[in-house]
């Protein structure tokens, strides 16, 4: 049987907008089941602002809040990439390899007060309280994530045979959720490890090794653009992304972006 | 027949239907292309693999997604696999025995040219899918690997992991990220569609509301193409991410588009049980473990009761005290019967007192027989990921102890009835993907929605559309400020301001979960004539309750989640009261429909062929209003219609 957790301090960044300066709100929640996950207790948050708003007074003393909190969320099952908290310092929270919708409460302890905040780098500017604007990564992507295949006419998908090993790695890549953890937790705000996965993805087999380094390229120079850092080697990357992207990943784009150079 | 039932299937055998009707229908000329517009609402599965393709073929395409990225479409969340009539088995599948399968699987209820359509190009969406990347699980010689799935007693089932929805869905988010840049295709994230427009009959465009700003805009095209997928969510708690709703069919609906089989709802038996109050949502546990998990409860009563106080643990259990109740009851195709059947197996158990957990609500799923028989690292490399989102939830480790599983909703047949061309009875409106009811009758076989929303983005309509779009060439632009927009952009509006203006005391979501109550009580798992009326009438109350005393908090010009679920659940509801009157009028069992007075001795379902082999297509008679049954009958000419039977 899961434990209750009587009260806990929750600690929430709350901007009203992109234009608004934003602040910390700091509330109190009880009576979270252990088997709950990190999301639920925000609903219930949330429904806990909502009573605020229909009845006032029937508050708890020293609540003073701005409506329900907004926060990305859709699969709660740690695939769609929409949730993106960053929790007590760390993109996603306390647990390893999970998904803030896949962090559970008994990650934590009777008492304890948590601080959330959202994705903090000029990549992402906020939309609103936990929400960020993560529409980059799509420009980054629209740039040459892809192969230049149209619909139809393409060969029988047995007619080329690809080692097991190969196809394993690409799928390894290709399981980023494009959550943007990396990037909120580089000190350079870099969205290297989120490129190199699509990049290294495709690089590793013969349908999009036609194009790899042409590839790599483009993408790269479209995430300079957008504003996000350079990549230093810090790995912080690799320690925070819930999908287990290797920096391995990004020393085989740095490969296809040289082929790249020596082809200019 | 009402006239606007014309399904349009062409004539000729089966197996030439469609190269037929190809043959047939009309083109539209690369330089007319340029000039027409599309709006595709959705960028699952079938909304992305359409918009890209529409761009490839040169049409001007604006896709609008609710997510920040098309890339978050709940496609994604899709683990499984992707049937295919590949054949690379070598174990006699074909395109006849995938479309016989569907056929059965869905309790004869679908058509049959679709069908066969579907399974027709099933094989052209694995070779598409391969050529852009999508790195399908292999074997160690390099070629294709496949599993089985539910209903099949081939392995015909392509997969990428646990991840198969995730991979398709970024491919064909590449195909439509490569038409953006092209600039084919104009992509409008976070973005809700609020309503559809008419124009002298055809659909026009569509209202939206700016999900960041909150600003309602106007969007104008030669066409429309809902891809926006089921409806599943009426039940508050199922398998659909969050924001999956069923607004946009209601939207079409509303305006005309005949709903066809709103009741036909399947409920998946593999997923993680209801832990308490707080739940927000369920957790599918991929239909792929039945491969290698067999399901059972205890045989004895007292091992339930020693199980519920947690004095011994599943594992300590002998074997002749497991009731393998799939294998006992179906023992042609075990754990593998289609999912209506194990979920109602379950149901059975759980019914007579021998179901699990503290709730007595779950049966087990387990895998003690495949690590011994493979090892544990052959299982982890099949399943791994699964594994660990179990233990996370669960805090159990299921390669020592069983899983808990329950059934729960996952999907929704039922959708916008649509003619052959996917075109809904409101021309120029074409639903797509789940979002539409084709394919899939009562009852939907594993790893064949991913099919089938490919089949219709990829290969289906755009084709089809070119038939309509051909005549239309020398339409101009469809002019945004036209009375007709006018006007429902003020209803759009007027409803949002009157679900504001409300302010009463309820949360939204309070009031969804009481419709998730309802659903599941009497228009759930098992069905009866009392219930069902006696649900017409709570839903009835409770959409008075919504629209009297709902309280939807927060600024509407912002950002703001809880203006979104509200007029989402406002369609909800009405989805609801839909459902609810075709479970009614269907007084037979079929598939996922299982209407309790229509059973057979063994507890199995009961079809009436002679008084409802038709597709159920209801026409909106506005508020309140009791909706209009209109009936497509269904004609089976190349497959002979019997009771299904999994035992042997
Ligand atoms: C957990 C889970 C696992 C599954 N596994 C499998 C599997 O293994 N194999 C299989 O074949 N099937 C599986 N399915 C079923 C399958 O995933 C879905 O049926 C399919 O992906 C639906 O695709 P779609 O394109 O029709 O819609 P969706 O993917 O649901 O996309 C709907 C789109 O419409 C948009 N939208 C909706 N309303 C609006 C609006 N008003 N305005 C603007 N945009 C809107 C959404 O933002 C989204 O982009 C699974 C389903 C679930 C829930
Ligand atoms: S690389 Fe990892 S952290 Fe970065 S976006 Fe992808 S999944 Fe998220
Ligand atoms: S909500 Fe989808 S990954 Fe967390």
């Amino acid at each position: 049987m899961d434990k209750i957790l009587k009260e806990l301090t929750i600690k929430v960044w709350r901007q009203n907008g992109p234009k608004d300066k934003g602040h910390f709100e700091t509330y109190k929640v009880h009576n979270i089941s252990q088997g709950s996950s990190f999301l639920e207790m925000l609903d219930i948050l949330n429904e806990q602002l909502i009573q605020e708003g229909i009845d006032p007074v029937a508050v708890e003393k020293g609540c003073k809040s701005s409506g329900p909190i907004s926060f990305d969320h859709d699969c709660r099952e740690g695939i769609c990439g929409a949730c993106s908290l960053y929790i007590d310092g760390r993109a996603h929270g306390p647990d390893d390899e999970v998904t803030t919708c896949q962090l559970h409460m008994r990650k934590f302890n009777e008492g304890d007060t948590i601080t959330i905040e959202p994705w903090r780098s000029s990549g992402f500017p906020v939309i609103k309280d936990l929400v960020v604007d993560r529409g980059a990564f799509d420009k980054i992507l629209q740039a040459g994530g892809y192969v230049s295949v149209n619909t139809g006419g393409v060969p029988d998908a047995n007619a080329i045979a690809i080692p097991k090993p190969d196809a394993d790695e690409s799928m390894d890549a290709a399981a980023c959720i494009g959550c943007g953890a990396c990037v909120a937790t580089c000190k350079n705000g870099s969205a290297m490890l989120f490129v190199a996965a699509r990049v290294s993805s495709l690089a590793l087999l013969p349908q999009g090794k036609v194009e790899a380094a042409r590839r790599a390229k483009a993408m790269v120079a479209k995430m300079d653009e957008l504003g996000f850092g350079a990549c230093t080697n810090t790995r912080a990357c690799e320690m925070e992304c819930p999908k287990h992207i290797t920096v391995n990943h990004i020393a085989r784009l740095n490969r296809e972006f040289l082929k790249a150079k020596f082809q200019d | 027949m009402a006239d606007k039932l014309i399904s349009k299937i062409p004539e000729g055998p089966l197996a030439e239907k469609w190269t037929n009707h190809k043959a047939h229908i009309k083109v539209v000329s690369p330089g007319n292309k340029r000039k027409m517009e599309v709006i595709v609402i959705g960028t699952g599965l079938g909304g992305a693999s359409a918009a890209a393709s529409l761009g490839e073929l040169g049409y001007n395409v604006k896709v609008f997604c609710i997510s920040d990225s098309p890339r978050r479409a709940h496609s994604i969340a899709a683990q499984g696999g992707i049937n295919a009539a590949k054949n690379y088995q070598n174990d006699n599948d074909s395109i006849y025995r995938l479309f016989y399968d569907t056929i059965k699987g869905g309790d004869y209820r679908s058509r049959e040219a679709n069908v066969y359509r579907l399974a027709e190009v099933s094989n052209n969406i694995i070779d598409q899918c391969v050529a852009q990347g999508v790195p399908f699980a292999r074997e160690y010689g390099g070629l294709l690997a496949n599993r089985s799935f539910g209903g099949a007693q081939v392995s015909r089932t392509f997969y990428a992991r646990g991840q198969t929805g995730q991979q398709l869905l970024l491919g064909a988010y590449a195909a439509l990220n490569r038409q953006i840049a092209a600039g084919t295709v104009k992509s409008y994230p976070r973005y809700e569609m609020l309503d559809l427009v008419l124009i002298k009959g055809e659909a026009k465009g569509i209202i939206a509301r700016n999900l960041c700003t909150g600003k309602i805009e106007r969007f104008g095209a030669h066409a429309v193409v809902l891809a926006t997928g089921g409806y599943g969510n009426t039940y508050f708690l199922s398998t659909n991410a969050m924001n999956s709703n069923g607004s946009a069919a209601m939207q079409a609906y509303r305006k005309g588009a005949y709903f066809a089989n709103p009741c036909f709802a399947q409920i998946h038996p593999t997923c993680i049980p209801v832990h308490g109050e707080q739940q927000s949502k369920l957790t599918l546990m991929s239909e792929s473990l039945r491969n290698d998990g067999r399901i059972w409860v205890p045989k004895k009563l007292e091992d339930v009761a020693k199980l519920r106080k947690g004095e011994i643990k599943p594992s300590m259990i002998a074997e002749e005290d497991r009731d393998y109740y799939l294998e006992r009851r179906y023992p042609a195709f075990g754990n593998l019967v289609p999912r209506d059947v194990a979920s109602r197996a379950a149901k059975e158990r759980c019914d007579k007192g021998f179901g699990v957990n503290e709730t007595g609500l779950a049966v087990f799923l387990d895998f003690r027989t495949a690590i011994e028989r493979l090892g544990e690292d052959v299982i982890r490399a099949r399943y791994g990921n699964l594994f660990q989102m179990y233990e996370k939830i669960t805090n159990v480790n299921p390669y020592k102890e069983p899983m808990m599983i329950f059934p729960a909703i996952h999907y929704t047949m039922g959708g916008l009835w649509v003619d052959y061309n996917l075109q809904t009875t409101i021309p120029g409106l074409y639903a797509i993907g789940e979002a539409n009811f084709s394919d899939h009758g009562g009852n939907r076989l594993g790893a064949s929605a991913l099919m089938q929303g490919l089949a219709d983005g990829y290969f289906v309509l755009p084709y089809t559309i070119g038939d309509y779009l051909a005549g239309k060439f020398k339409e101009p632009k469809t002019d945004i400020n036209a009375p007709e927009f006018e006007e429902a952009e003020k209803a759009v509006k007027d409803r949002l301001n009157k679900i504001l203006s409300i302010k009463g005391k309820r949360s939204v979501d309070n009031i969804h979960k009481e419709l998730g109550h309802i659903m599941w009580e009497y228009v759930g798992m098992a069905r009866n004539e009392e219930g069902l009326k006696k649900a017409i009438q709570l839903i009835k109350d409770l959409k008075k309750e919504f629209w009297s005393n709902v309280y939807v908090a927060g600024d509407p010009n912002t950002f703001n989640q809880e203006v979104e679920k509200a007029t989402r659940l406002a369609d909800f509801l009405e989805i609801g009261e839909l459902m609810a009157y075709d479970a009614l009028n269907r007084r037979e069992s079929c598939g996922g429909h299982f209407r309790e007075e229509m059973q057979t001795e063994e507890g199995e379902t009961k079809r009436d062929d002679a008084n409802y082999m038709y597709v159920a297509a209801w026409e909106y008679k506005g508020d309140g209003v009791e909706p209009e049954l209109h009936k497509e009958p269904l004609n089976y000419e190349n497959i002979q219609v019997v009771t299904r039977n999994y035992k042997d």
